[in-house]
């Protein structure tokens, strides 16, 4: 590689993160550039070539970049990972290098960061059941093996809790081996990284993973590479050796201020909220990269985490997750108020691939109707709760009565479920006992015999 | 002759390449020494802009751009139904045969060239075939007439020769003028440019969609447009992949516009495996997907709305109703902003280009029941269902607003009821259609005058309902009659049983119009007892008791053959249970 090095010393200017050189000679776009100073080495990528002058982005961050005495080595290549099975276990920082220093023990080869699109044609629906043991989850919003299931948490709920507990309790019944872990911690504080850290080494999770982090005090340009190393490394353990992945990616929000704050340096055009109006592509440049494909044994399962600025989950980043995810789990501030973990809304969350992930032979038959009716009677408590503010306690009707009493019981019990790891069926047994509030007309849902049996059932108890 | 410039800039999709003599406007190029293809947008100062189909890291300055001449085109012909292209046409399946992932600078033709067609030719020495004309035919799977036309870009001519039936491959000549060209099984076509037809023929047609909600209140004509806005999650998706199974039309064109990988896999695997209600063949013999997903090249999903608009105008041509759906328009317009801004032009509204409303209005026009050429003009037509992204699910953003002005039906889903999960969450107050009064008289042709009179009960106990609800928030329960209570129950049974339907339940997902008014006159019939019962002066808690919803979702499940029987007994029976119940004098 260092045939092609040529250096170039002109830097015509430094605005925010980028770094803009003219005189260079067959620029490449997307390649990766050496920047020698006076104090050091950094790294970047060229981001735009326009003649002889090219702007790049500098990974470090340009604070205290010289203008002058500072030449760019084109690297003449793109930006890639080495990796190799023995990456399992390593923490690396946001640029993929180990962060203890030891360099990996056996690099099988380098791959581009990019990645390329998987296509359409060879991927194979995510159908596998993955038993999160959380019940919002499992019985409402199911989780397949392949899906890429947002988290929407707000400032300060419990998110990194809840996918810390996902990761530790997540399986595929009837599958012996675990999901590998990819940790892609984004622009997250130290303690939050910490936290999951320990956790992970708790669990056994740490020797089965590749961590990268790229903290709050790191580089924010770092953080347009990090999800990007973390899914190249996850692609290698999936779809070449066969192994079931599960990235968690944390937090995209930061990603994407990342992302707006070279599109300003660049003077884009900006769209909503100041993100660059190519944002949409960009994020789907990596959730995209989820699956499961054709004769391959391995998959990828994605939990972003995504904060939303002042709850709003129209916010542009929470808005263009939604639009590529495939669902989103929701965590409600009135709930956690209320002392409620996990305090999952299950209204406005989704998976939409639940449906190929249930029923007969992958779970129990009656898990959509199930999923159904507790959203018909759940939806039903949650409008009558505001009914009762305009026409009182006396206003609502006896039956009325009883929704509201499924809608508490819902919440503190069958939500409520703490630390605690329930299979699918303690999460039907919860199920069932929230509904024994209302009266069975009420569970048109249901298949009739189930109810029937279920409440015969009841009686002998 | 070809001509070769070279790269001088590179931004992303857009690389811009000195030349120093005169190239054509949207013309293709061959990029860089992986030879990507790309399309001119823009010529200034010695310099072209092309947008590249492909993914351009690693492109550098000095490498060669050969410009072809040409514009980019598709080739049409047998053997597109049942395939998947991405934005420019290339087929995804052969691509595959290279990796899981789609690399760069493959060039693939659209059509499998070594294939066998079964030709029948239809004309004969001695006659003259004027463009659209049939020269023969030959089945495209079991049940598509595939038919061989002069292309509406040909000259007439007089057959010299033409061949006998038989065997055929794609390129050889099935016709030879006197004039000494031959014609082929297919021929290239410039995607941007609409195919010409006779004449517009009235939208008094209706594409049947076998959903309770559309065809009842917001029907949409053979040859309209149809916009379906909602924020993520509200059932966009499901709902153009419901009307491409279950729509009446013979042929489907369906672009995944910049959305998701999973949702063309769905297809591919479900389609294949369902059958056409009307016609009895797998669905994906009547389908063309065109997948350009979110995560690939922005240039080429611009351009595969025109791809899929040429295929769907190619079978129009052969007298076939087409339905064209994109899964996003939305998607489509952002490469548009993005490559715009990529070339420093001046924003209009929310950063869309200028033109956006423009190249919206060209691809609408594109639409519509028409009489083909030639002098057998045959009617076909194309009826397009757009999907648009508005972000954070507001309506008032230039894309929908654009599609709104262009198409005749609109079906706004709405956030509060995908989340209540009433599915289709189509909103009844927002949506609209305009083709109301051209289809009247085929629904009544179809369904009898009784038709429009059930429609109105439907429509009117819903808008009663909005009433009755505002009075609630305003004085309570306590203002509220026995009969507006029971109004209240019968517009809740509406919404549950009629207006919300399961896309996933085998039974439910397609409803015929036969179903769709034996549920109404049940509704109706119920209706009118019970309120005869209210009037001797029963009151609503007598009866609310009766398991009135789980008895007609019951019947709403049961297959069209049984329904008569079932709804007659089901009404015997609920009358029975409420005549039981006696008057309580106050
Ligand atoms: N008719 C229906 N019957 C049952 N479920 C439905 C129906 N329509 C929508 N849904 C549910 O809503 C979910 C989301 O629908 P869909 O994927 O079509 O949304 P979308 O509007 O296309 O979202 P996006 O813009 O993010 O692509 C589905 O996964 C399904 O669970
Ligand atoms: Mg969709």
């Amino acid at each position: 590689m260092n045939l092609y090095r040529e250096g170039y010393g002109s830097v015509k200017g430094i605005v925010g993160p980028l770094l803009l050189v003219s005189g260079v000679r067959e620029a490449g776009f997307g390649e990766r550039v050496l920047i020698e100073t006076p104090d050091g080495l950094r790294t970047g990528q060229v981001l735009q070539v326009d003649g002889d002058l090219c702007a790049i982005q500098v990974f470090e961050g340009t604070m205290g970049l010289h203008s002058g005495g500072t030449t760019v080595w084109l690297e003449r290549d793109i930006v890639r990972i080495p990796v190799g099975i023995s990456l399992l276990g390593r923490v690396l920082d946001g640029r993929g290098r180990p962060v203890d220093g030891t360099p990996l023990a056996f690099v099988e080869k380098t791959i581009p960061v990019n990645g390329l699109p998987l296509n359409p044609v060879a991927r194979t629906s995510p159908n596998a059941f993955v038993e999160t043991g959380i019940s919002t989850i499992d019985l409402m919003n199911t989780l397949v093996r392949g899906q890429k299931l947002p988290i929407f948490s707000g400032a300060g709920l419990p998110a990194n809790r809840l996918a810390a507990q996902i990761v530790r309790q997540a399986s595929v019944p009837g599958k012996e081996t675990s999901f590998v872990v990819v940790f892609a911690a984004i622009g997250i504080t130290a303690r939050e990284a910490g936290y999951f850290l320990d956790d992970f080494e708790k669990t056994g999770a740490l020797n089965n993973g590749v961590f990268f982090i790229n903290l709050a005090s790191d580089s924010a340009v770092e953080r347009l590479l990090t999800p990007r190393m973390a899914l190249s490394v996850a692609e290698y353990f999936a779809f070449e050796k066969g192994y079931d992945v599960l990235v968690v990616m944390t937090d995209m929000l930061h990603y994407c201020e990342a992302l707006r704050e070279i599109s300003a340096a660049r003077e884009e055009v900006p769209g909503r909220r100041g993100f660059p109006g190519y944002m949409y592509s960009d994020l789907a440049s990596l959730y995209e990269r989820a699956g499961c494909v054709h004769g391959c044994a391995g998959s990828i399962t994605q939990i972003p985490i995504i904060t939303m600025p002042d709850d709003d989950m129209t916010h542009p980043v929470v808005d263009l997750s939604g639009y590529i995810t495939e669902g989103q789990i929701v965590l409600d501030r009135n709930l956690h108020d209320r002392g409620i973990y996990p305090p999952v809304n299950v209204l406005p969350s989704l998976s939409r691939l639940m449906n190929k992930g249930i029923g007969k032979g992958r779970t129990v038959p009656e898990h959509r109707a199930m999923a159904d009716q507790l959203y018909a009677a759940y939806a039903r408590a949650r409008e009558l709760e505001r009914l009762k503010l305009i026409v009182g306690e006396e206003g609502l009707s006896p039956l009325e009565h009883r929704y509201i009493r499924f809608g508490s019981a819902f919440e503190r019990q069958f939500v409520n479920q703490g630390e605690s790891r329930r299979d699918l069926l303690a999460s039907l047994e919860e199920s069932w006992k929230s509904l024994a509030v209302l009266p069975v007309s009420e569970l048109y849902r249901l298949p009739d015999d189930l109810v029937s049996s279920r409440m015969a059932r009841g009686k002998d108890d | 002759m070809n001509k070769t410039g070279s790269v001088i800039g590179i931004s992303g999709p857009v690389v811009r390449a000195a030349i120093n003599f005169p190239v054509r406007m949207f013309e293709i190029v061959h990029a860089g020494r992986e030879s990507l293809l790309g399309e001119v947008i823009r010529i200034r100062s010695g310099a072209a802009d092309i947008q590249v189909y492909e993914e351009t890291s690693g492109m550098r300055v000095g490498e060669p751009v050969v410009f072809s001449g040409e514009l980019l085109s598709v080739e049409l012909g047998p053997g597109l139904l049942g395939s998947v292209l991405d934005g420019i046409g290339r087929p995804l399946a052969r691509l595959r045969e290279e990796g899981i992932y789609i690399g760069r600078g493959a060039n693939i033709g659209t059509l499998d060239e070594s294939r066998e067609w079964n030709f029948s030719p239809q004309a004969g020495l001695g006659d003259t075939i004027r463009p659209g004309e049939t020269l023969g035919t030959l089945p495209e799977g079991t049940r598509i007439l595939h038919k061989v036309l002069l292309p509406p870009n040909s000259l007439p001519g007089r057959i010299d020769w033409i061949a006998p039936p038989g065997e055929m491959k794609l390129r050889e000549p099935v016709c030879r003028f006197e004039d000494g060209r031959e014609i082929t099984l297919s021929h290239r076509w410039e995607v941007r440019r609409s195919r010409p037809f006779a004449s517009r023929l009235p939208f008094n047609r209706p594409l049947m969609t076998g959903q309770r909600i559309l065809d009842t209140l917001f029907p949409m004509a053979l040859g309209g447009a149809a916009v379906i806005p909602g924020g993520f999650g509200t059932g966009k998706t499901v709902t153009q992949q419901s009307l491409a199974k279950w729509c009446n039309a013979d042929v489907i064109v369906y672009i995944g516009c910049g959305e998701r990988g999973n949702e063309m896999t769905e297809v591919l695997e479900e389609f294949p495996t369902l059958m056409d209600p009307y016609h009895n063949i797998p669905l994906m013999e009547r389908m063309v997907l065109v997948a350009n997903t979110s995560n690939m090249p922005v240039a080429a999903r611009e351009a595969s709305i025109y791809l899929g608009m040429t295929i769907a105008e190619f079978y129009r041509d052969m007298g076939y109703a087409v339905a064209i759906m994109a899964d996003s328009t939305s998607r489509w317009a952002e490469a548009l902003r993005e490559i715009g801004g990529r070339l420093e032009e001046m924003p209009g509204e929310e950063g869309y280009p200028a033109y956006l409303g423009t190249r919206l209005a060209q691809y609408y026009e594109r639409a519509g029941r028409i009489t083909t050429l030639g002098k057998a003009g045959q009617e076909g037509s194309i009826s397009v269902i757009n999907a648009v992204s508005p972000p954070g699910g507001d309506f008032s953003e230039p894309v929908t607003q654009s599609s709104l002005r262009l198409s005749g039906t609109f079906w706004a889903l709405d956030k509060s009821l995908a989340q209540q999960r009433h599915f289709p969450a189509i909103n009844w107050q927002n949506s609209y259609t305009l083709y109301d009064e051209s289809l009247a008289g085929m629904f009544a042709e179809k369904l009898g005058e009784e038709w429009s009179r059930l429609r109105l009960f439907l429509s009117e106990t819903l808008s009663q309902e909005k009433s009755l609800l505002e009075l609630v928030q305003l004085v309570g329960r306590d203002g509220l009659s026995e009969q507006d209570k029971w109004t209240l129950n019968l517009s809740e049974l509406f919404r549950v049983v009629y207006l919300q339907q399961n896309a996933f339940d085998n039974i439910d997902a397609f409803c015929s119009l036969a179903k769709m008014k034996g549920l109404l006159e049940t509704l109706r019939a119920l209706d009118v007892f019970v309120s005869e019962r209210l009037k001797e002066g029963l009151i609503f808690e007598q009866f609310s008791e009766i398991p009135l919803r789980a008895g007609l979702l019951r019947l709403r499940g049961t297959p069209d053959t049984d329904f008569p029987e079932f709804a007659a007994r089901w009404l015997d029976e609920t009358k029975e249970s409420l005549d039981r119940i006696e008057v309580v004098v106050r």
